[in-house]
C-alpha cells in the first residue's frame, strides 16, 4: 500500500527499499542479533522486580514530564543559574545557527584542534563536518565514535555507536588508518592502538566538545554520563569546553537526577551506573589547578519546540536516549541503524525523526513497525511509541491544519507536511472499508461473496504479491463464521 | 450502562474475582470469520462446554485495528461505532484474538476521545475478554484430554501480552492437557512480524521476521504450533506452508475443542 509512486524520488531511497541491503548483509545480521541479545538480557537482569521497575519508571516518566511541563520556566533557570556559575549559555533555533555558535566559539579562541565526547546533538548538527569546512580538525574520543569516524561512518545506534561492526571489522579498519599499527585481533591491544591515538589529542587539543545528557536548573549543573573516561577529559582537561544539547534535557532540581540516573545506564547498558558520572558546574575558579578556563553551553531548539506545542506529542521530548527501545525492536535488530537514515534510528527516531524533520521526508518511518509494543514495555520514562507511531501515521495521510484546531490529540494534525503519505487508491479502499463494516447486511453480502470468489485472487495480484513471495496464499472458508453460528444454533441476541 | 454503573462494576471487580457469568457475547473477529471461521466456532463450543450461554450477534465486524493501525483513525472509530451498537447488553464480550481484544480494551476510549459516545465506548472496552484469559481467569475451566500424545509450542501474540497482560493463561490451559507436552519457544516473545499492512509494506523485514520466528519455533521440535491470534497464524503458517515445512499452525481454540470434545 505504497503511497503514489514519485512524491518522494526527492528524498531518496525510503526504508523499505533500503532494508533489503541490510537484511542480504549476514554478517551485519549476525552482529545486531547478538549484541541487541545480549543487551537484553543485560537490561532484564538490572530489572529483576516488576514492582520496582514499575514504581521507578513511573518516577521517571513524572520527573521529566514535571520538567516538560515547566520547560520555558526551567530552561530560564537553567540559564541564569549556569550564567552565575560562570557558564555562558548560548540559544540556537537551528542546527546552522548552532554550528555558527560553536565556530564562532573556537575561531574567538583561535582553536584548531577539538576533542570530542559522545554527542547525538552534535550529530543532528553534522559539526564535524561544519568545522572541517572551517579549518578546525574535531577527533571523536567515544571509541565508538572513533571507530566510525575512521571509517567515514555515521552511528548506528545512538548509545553504541559501531554496534553494526564485530571485531575482525574493527581490526582491518584500524591496520588500514592508524599509522604503523600492524593488523591485530586482540581486543585489549585494539583497545590500546586507540587510547595512545586519542590521548596524544587529549594532551594537545584546543577545545573540548561534549554533550549534555542531564541539565539541573535548580544548580545549574550539567551532568554527562560515560565509561571511558574520554568525556572527562574532553570537559576537563582543554581550556575550552563547549557543550551542546536539546532544550528538552533540562530537569528542574538535582533530586531529579537520582531516578534518572537509576533508570538510563540499566536501560541502556544493563549496567547498575557508568564507571563516570560527571557533574559540571562552571569553569576553573580562581586558585583551582585543572578544568577549562571556558565554558560553554548550546542549547538547541532544531524543532523541539513544534514537538512541545502538542500535549500528546510532546511525550517524545520525555526521551533520555537510552536506547532500550531500539536494542528490545525487532525491526531495528534486523536492519540496523543506517537503514533508517536518520540521526535518530529505531523506535523512538521514527516518532521523532518526521516531527523533527517533517513528513514530507519521513513520513514512511512511522510504518517501519509492527507496534508489537516492545519499545512502550521497556521505556523507562513510559514514552507511548506505538500510539504515537500511529497519531503520526494519521498525520501523514491528512493535511497539517493551521492554524491548529483543538480537535483532541488523536484527531489532531500539527507536524509539518501532514498529508505527504496520502495515495488516493488508499483513502478510497478504507472508505470503502468503513462503508462495508459498518453495514451489516452488506458486511454479510461482501464476505458471503468473498468465501465464493476471494480464493480465485491470483498470489500475484498487486499486494497479494508481497504476501505470497514469503508465505501461501490465505485461504476464504465457504463458509464464514457467522454462516456457522447460525447454523450451530447460536443466538443473534440475548434472550429478554 | 451509565458512568455511575460503570463506575461500581469496577469496584466490584477489583474487590474480587470476576462473577462467573450465564450468558456472554461472541466478538468472532473479521479475520477469523472469512479465514479462520473453524477456530471462532471452537471458541463458542468450547465457552458452551463450559456452561455458558453463546451470544452471536449479526450485527459484528471488525474492531476497527486495520484503519487505526494505518492511520485511517476516522473511519476506524465508525466501524468501532457500529460494533458498540452490536453488543448492546451489559455482559462479557469474549474474543478469540489478543490483538483485537487488545484494541477494543486499550484504544477505544483514546479513539473516541471528545465524541458522545466515548462512555459507551469506555463501558464496551471494559467488557472485552481475551477466550484464553476468559477461561482461566473468570470460568476457571477443567479440562480433560482425550486426545493421543503430542508435543506442541506456544507463541503469544505481542498484542495479547502488551496490551491484555495475558502470558500465563493459554499455557496454563495446555498444561491441564494430560498427553500434551508444551515446549517454550525461546524466542516467544519476540514479534513474528504480521503487523497488518506492515507484512506488505515492508514485506522484506516482515519475511526476514517470520522467517527467524519459523526457525525458532523449529529449535523447539514441536510439530504443532499454537496461537491465539490468526494474524499471527496466518503470517507464520503461511510461511511454514511456502516453505513446505510440516509444522501444524493452529489456533488454541480448535486444538482445545479436539482434544476435550472430539472436535
Amino acid at each position: 500500500m505504497a503511497a503514489d509512486g514519485g512524491m518522494h524520488a526527492e528524498h531518496g531511497p525510503r526504508f523499505a527499499e533500503r532494508a533489503p541491503d541490510a537484511l542480504n548483509n549476514p554478517q551485519l545480521r549476525r552482529n545486531f542479533r547478538r549484541a541487541m541479545d545480549g543487551l537484553m538480557a543485560k537490561r532484564a537482569a538490572q530489572f529483576p522486580d516488576p514492582a520496582y521497575w514499575a514504581e521507578l519508571r513511573e518516577r521517571g516518566a513524572a520527573v521529566k514530564a514535571r520538567a516538560l511541563a515547566k520547560l520555558p520556566d526551567l530552561l530560564e533557570r537553567l540559564e541564569s543559574r549556569l550564567t552565575a556559575n560562570g557558564v555562558q549559555v548560548h540559544w540556537a533555533e537551528t542546527t546552522e545557527e548552532a554550528n555558527a555558535i560553536v565556530l564562532g566559539i573556537l575561531q574567538q579562541a583561535g582553536a584548531r584542534t577539538v576533542i570530542k565526547g559522545k554527542s547525538m546533538v552534535s550529530e543532528e548538527m553534522h559539526l564535524n563536518a561544519h568545522l572541517e569546512r572551517h579549518g578546525i580538525e574535531a577527533v571523536e574520543s567515544d571509541l565508538g565514535e572513533y571507530i566510525i569516524q575512521l571509517a567515514g561512518e555515521t552511528p548506528s545506534h545512538i548509545v553504541m555507536p559501531c554496534i553494526h561492526k564485530n571485531k575482525d571489522e574493527i581490526s582491518d579498519l584500524f591496520a588500514e588508518k592508524i599509522p604503523g599499527l600492524e593488523r591485530t585481533g586482540d581486543v585489549d591491544e585494539l583497545t590500546a592502538a586507540a587510547r595512545r591515538v586519542l590521548r596524544e589529542r587529549f594532551a594537545n587539543a584546543d577545545a573540548g566538545i561534549s554533550g549534555v545528557n542531564f541539565a539541573v536548573a535548580e544548580t545549574g549543573t550539567l551532568v554527562l554520563i560515560e565509561n571511558e573516561g574520554n568525556g572527562r577529559l574532553s570537559t576537563t582537561l582543554p581550556p575550552l569546553h563547549i557543550a551542546v544539547t536539546g532544550i528538552e534535557k533540562v530537569v528542574e532540581y538535582l533530586d531529579d537526577i537520582p531516578p534518572l540516573l537509576a533508570l538510563l545506564p540499566r536501560s541502556a547498558t544493563g549496567q547498575p551506573i557508568t564507571t563516570y558520572v560527571n557533574m559540571i558546574s562552571g569553569p576553573r575558579k580562581a586558585g583551582e589547578k585543572d578544568g577549562p578556563t571556558a565554558v560553554h553551553l548550546v542549547l538547541l531548539d532544531a524543532g523541539r519546540s513544534r514537538v512541545y506545542q502538542d500535549v500528546e506529542l510532546a511525550d517524545t521530548l520525555r526521551c533520555i536516549r537510552c536506547a532500550a527501545c531500539m536494542n528490545h525492536c525487532p525491526v531495528y535488530t534486523r536492519v540496523g541503524g543506517h537503514t533508517y537514515n536518520a540521526i535518530y534510528p529505531g523506535p523512538i527516531g521514527k516518532i521523532l525523526t518526521p516531527q523533527l524533520q517533517g513528513l514530507d521526508a519521513a513520513g514512511d518511518q512511522p510504518h517501519a513497525s509492527t507496534l508489537c509494543n516492545a519499545c512502550a514495555e521497556v521505556c523507562p520514562v513510559k514514552i507511548p511509541i506505538p500510539d504515537l507511531l500511529v497519531r503520526l501515521r494519521r498525520e501523514a495521510v491528512r493535511p497539517t491544519e493551521t492554524p491548529a484546531t483543538h480537535l483532541p490529540p488523536l484527531y489532531s494534525t500539527v507536524v509539518k507536511d501532514g498529508g505527504a503519505e496520502r495515495s488516493w487508491t488508499e483513502s478510497l479502499v478504507w472508505a470503502g472499508w468503513r462503508l462495508v463494516y459498518t453495514r451489516p447486511l452488506l458486511y454479510r453480502m461482501v464476505t458471503r461473496a468473498l468465501a465464493w470468489g476471494g480464493n480465485w485472487v491470483p498470489a500475484d495480484a498487486p499486494l497479494m504479491r508481497d504476501w505470497t513471495k514469503a508465505r501461501a496464499k490465505p485461504r476464504f472458508k465457504p463458509r464464514t463464521l457467522h454462516d456457522l453460528a447460525r447454523e450451530r444454533g447460536y443466538l443473534n441476541e440475548v434472550p429478554k | 450502562m451509565t458512568t455511575t454503573n460503570l463506575a461500581a462494576t469496577n469496584t466490584a471487580a477489583a474487590a474480587r474475582p470476576a462473577a462467573r457469568p450465564d450468558t456472554v457475547y461472541f466478538f468472532g473477529t473479521c479475520l477469523v470469520d472469512m479465514l479462520y471461521p473453524e477456530a471462532g466456532l471452537a471458541g463458542m463450543d468450547l465457552l458452551r462446554h463450559a456452561g455458558v450461554h453463546v451470544v452471536f450477534p449479526e450485527g459484528q465486524s471488525c474492531c476497527g485495528q486495520p484503519a487505526r493501525n494505518s492511520g485511517y483513525v476516522e473511519e476506524a472509530r465508525e466501524v468501532a461505532r457500529a460494533q458498540l451498537d452490536a453488543f448492546p447488553s451489559d455482559i462479557p464480550i469474549v474474543v478469540p484474538s489478543g490483538s483485537c481484544a487488545g484494541m477494543m480494551k486499550t484504544h477505544y476510549a483514546h479513539l473516541f476521545e471528545g465524541d458522545p459516545d466515548q462512555p459507551r465506548a469506555i463501558a464496551f472496552a471494559a467488557r472485552i475478554h481475551e477466550l484464553t484469559a476468559f477461561f482461566v481467569n473468570v470460568l476457571g475451566v477443567k479440562l480433560a484430554d482425550k486426545g493421543a500424545p503430542v508435543t506442541v509450542t506456544w507463541h503469544p501474540s505481542c498484542h495479547s501480552l502488551r496490551e491484555m497482560g495475558v502470558s500465563e493463561e493459554p499455557k496454563a490451559l495446555l498444561r491441564q492437557l494430560a498427553n500434551v507436552t508444551l515446549v517454550e519457544n525461546k524466542r516467544e516473545r519476540e514479534c513474528c512480524g504480521f503487523g497488518g499492512t506492515f507484512a506488505v509494506r515492508q514485506a522484506a523485514v516482515s519475511t526476514a521476521m517470520v522467517s527467524d520466528k519459523l526457525a525458532s519455533v523449529r529449535e523447539t521440535g514441536a510439530g504443532t504450533l499454537l496461537s491465539g491470534d490468526c494474524g499471527c497464524l496466518m503470517n507464520i503458517g503461511g510461511h511454514a506452508e511456502k516453505a513446505g515445512d510440516g509444522i501444524r499452525c493452529r489456533h488454541i481454540a480448535e486444538f482445545l475443542m479436539e482434544r476435550c470434545h472430539g472436535g
